[in-house]
């Protein structure tokens, strides 16, 4: 076998060569020129909602000729948690992830600024509400792009029959489809006298008490109404002040007309309550009635979403926001950023909505208003006033307005509805207010 | 010249010698012990010596993780109400699972013991299903009997005019419950153990104790447990430190609730680190298990070698 050898100089040459050709050779764009993205999406709990998202960003990556590569990592067992803490901690992981309403701030120092993307969405689809500004801005930076899916108002389910025959308020009256709310007599104090009487008619209110959001969700916006908040916005503390009073007097009368096992309530309670048809009221989105709708149409039928009753300080609904964020670490930025645009365009978020059967709520002006709430039934109009559409109500988030740092841990920790309980059970109302003033200022650690 | 010319027979030799060493090493036992035993030392290192000194360091960091703040940490802790109720309610919590597992793992392996061998195995099967199914499966079931609306326990109960019970509901009756249920999954252990030792001692003991007439209770006493005092000894460290560290069957049945008082380490140190966003608190309150447990394996461990020196 002959073996020819290369010389030193013929090895030069060729390397100059073939260097050289390269160089100058003309760019051809392959499948997947623009590089690889790796996408960690929220797994939505509707069937099949997780479709949309999956063309969308398919329809973008043929385009722009980029691989992509998308997981979807579901929040039961606090999954899509422990996949942010791991790839915080590993400065390693997906180029975009979906991260629930804390998150974005949590992680605010290994993020991507969004503030390029976010101005051209803003001016496309309107201011987004007050909450996500809240939750996804830091000194005037965009920590993350609002998703639309997964983000959601918590507010009142009723039903419609057993609220008119025990309570006699007519909800669709108050909250007619396709129109305003006439809702200005319902206030804190009717829906007390409501959760009473359906209590003494056998279907109390579904409202628990429990450290899961759901209950923390509906603690904090009772708290809002009355104005009362445990820290400002400055990091102050405020726990000890008539507005927190007030709201645990409120909650105090309240837990009375409760499930007695309302403290045990997590996340699912509230949904089977409605669905079995237990009782007249629960505090969600509309996943409870989109089961309802499967598993017991009858109740379904009789289900209509609206707004959060009235208190002294305005009328406050809980907002929970998902955002789409970029580590900083992330190796495609620019593609990062291009298919969060491509997510964000009222056609693709309209896409996703109609994916979910109304429950994804996009947080821009402009996109309040879609036919998917108007449309979807039974009964005709049910969702009409979940997304807010007559900015009937302040949407908020429990804990706030504090530093989200610290709003975090009092939400976390439900800070709220262990103070209620520990109010309802007995504990001295200065008592109760030490205790949670001694757990704020533990939460102000930095 | 006569260094020259023997240098490279030198040089021979000693390769010869390092070969023949190394041919030696490699033929002595505890080398290849050594070298098969590698694989697992390195896993052992990387899954879990590394996170645990990851672990120390993390601790030692502020909230936001990028100043080492020392043991302030642990300064804070000790301030909190919380810690406190959490230290007092893991110690409640592993030493009352601990005893009942032990006592109730003692007496059905005697039962299990004194079965004729033919239907023994069908027994110990059936006995051992508890802790072979996957406690996160098995909390999901025990879940649905306590669930706060529908338990089907208080609706059994409702047939002879008791309840409802407040499964998860009250502070004393959770703790009950993620006791409960502890002890349902970690019974079996202690019962194969005891089984196994149990067979161990030798019949001719219990035949002189008999002559000497001893009677149940006496067996038992100055035989069964002497004879079993290592294994018990042994079982009892595992499953304390086992069951310390319990995350699943308390996160699952009440998260901690109600008002925090069925929170042990593992998981306030999940609320505060991967809910809460506050890694460093988080590894230091589940760092603060290390200690308990060592005091705990210095006395059991040292009870031990007692009564090895003594044999």
């Amino acid at each position: 076998m002959s073996r020819r050898k290369l010389s030193r100089r013929q090895f030069v040459a060729a390397t100059a060569l073939s260097s050289a050709a390269l160089i100058t050779a003309p760019y051809v764009r392959g499948a997947h020129a623009a590089g690889k993205l790796s996408i960690g999406f929220w797994d939505h709990w509707v069937p099949g909602a997780n479709k949309a998202s999956t063309d969308i960003v398919n329809a973008w990556a043929e385009k722009e000729k980029v691989e992509v590569q998308i997981d979807y990592i579901p929040s039961q067992g606090n999954k899509n948690l422990l996949t942010i803490a791991a790839e915080a901690q590993a400065k390693s992981g997906h180029d975009i992830l979906a991260m629930p309403t804390w998150w974005p701030h949590a992680q605010a120092e290994l993020l991507e600024p969004m503030n390029d993307v976010m101005e051209g969405l803003i001016k496309q689809n309107g201011e987004p509400n007050g909450t996500v500004k809240y939750l996804g801005q830091s000194k005037g930076k965009w920590l993350a792009v609002p998703a639309s899916v997964g983000s959601q108002i918590k507010g009142p389910c009723s039903r419609i029959d057993l609220m008119k025959k025990h309570a006699g308020i007519d909800v669709q009256a108050l909250y007619p489809a396709g129109q305003a709310p006439k809702a200005e007599s319902w206030t804190l104090d009717a829906f007390l006298k409501a959760a009473e009487a359906c209590q003494k008619g056998g279907v109390p209110f579904g409202i628990g008490l429990g450290e899961t959001s759901d209950n923390v969700d509906t603690a904090g916006a009772i708290f809002q109404s009355f104005g009362a908040a445990l820290v400002d916005e400055k990091g102050n503390l405020t726990v000890k002040t008539d507005a927190v009073r007030q709201a645990l007097e409120f909650y105090k009368k309240l837990i009375a007309f409760l499930p007695p096992d309302a403290g045990a309530w997590d996340d699912s309670s509230n949904n089977k309550w409605l669905v079995s048809g237990r009782g007249a009221l629960v505090m969600n989105p509309p996943s409870a009635w989109a089961v309802a709708k499967r598993d017991a149409p009858q109740v379904a039928e009789q289900c209509w979403t609206h707004g959060f009753p009235a208190g002294p300080k305005g009328r406050y609904a809980p907002y929970l926001s998902y955002f789409w964020g970029t580590w900083s670490f992330s190796k495609n930025k620019e593609a990062a950023k291009s298919v969060l645009r491509a997510l964000s365009q009222p056609d693709a978020i309209e896409k996703m909505c109609v994916a979910s059967g109304g429950y994804d709520l996009p947080c821009y002006e402009k996109l309040t208003t879609l036919k998917v709430w108007q449309e979807e039934a039974p009964p005709k109009g049910t969702l009409y006033h979940y997304p807010n559409p007559h900015n009937h109500q302040t949407l908020s988030i429990a804990a706030a307005p504090a530093p989200p740092k610290i709003a975090q841990q009092i939400y976390t920790q439900a800070t709220l509805t262990k103070m209620c309980l520990r109010y309802h059970q007995g504990e001295a109302m200065e008592k109760v207010l030490a205790w949670a003033e001694g757990e704020c200022e533990g939460f102000m650690r930095s | 010249m006569a260094d020259v010319a023997l240098r490279p027979n030198r040089a021979a030799a000693q390769t010869a010698r390092k070969r023949s060493s190394l041919h030696n090493a490699l033929r002595r036992k505890s080398t290849v012990a050594f070298l098969m035993t590698l694989p697992l030392l390195l896993l052992i290192a990387t899954l879990v010596i590394y996170p645990a000194f990851y672990a120390l360091h993390l601790a030692t960091l502020n909230k936001s993780m990028q100043r080492f703040v020392g043991l302030s940490n642990f300064e804070f802790l000790f301030r909190r109400e919380t810690f406190w109720l959490v230290v007092k309610q893991s110690c409640i919590f592993a030493i009352t699972a601990v005893v009942f597992k032990a006592v109730l793992g003692f007496i059905i392996a005697h039962f299990v013991h004194n079965i004729p061998a033919k239907g023994q195995r069908k027994w110990r099967g059936m006995l051992l299903v508890p802790w072979v199914i996957p406690p996160a499966m098995s909390t999901l079931a025990w879940l649905w009997l306590f669930d706060p609306s529908y338990s089907a326990f208080n609706y059994t109960l409702s047939f002879f005019g008791i309840g409802p019970i407040p499964w998860t509901g009250d502070a004393m009756w959770a703790r009950f419950s993620v006791i409960l249920v502890n002890i349902w999954v970690g019974a079996p252990f202690f019962m194969i153990m005891y089984l196994a030792a149990l067979k161990s001692v030798p019949e001719q003991l219990y035949e002189a104790a008999a002559i000497d007439g001893a009677n149940w209770w006496q067996r038992i006493w100055y035989v069964t447990l002497p004879m079993m005092r290592n294994i018990i000894a042994i079982t009892t460290l595992f499953s304390l430190i086992v069951t310390f560290a319990n995350f699943d069957i308390v996160r699952i049945l009440t998260a901690g609730g109600p008002l925090d008082h069925t929170h042990i380490f593992a998981t306030w140190a999940f609320r505060i680190g991967i809910e809460g966003s506050d890694i460093p608190l988080g590894a230091s309150v589940s760092l603060f298990m290390v200690p308990i447990l060592a005091i705990a394996a210095i006395f059991i461990l040292r009870d031990i070698n007692k009564r090895g020196n003594e044999s």
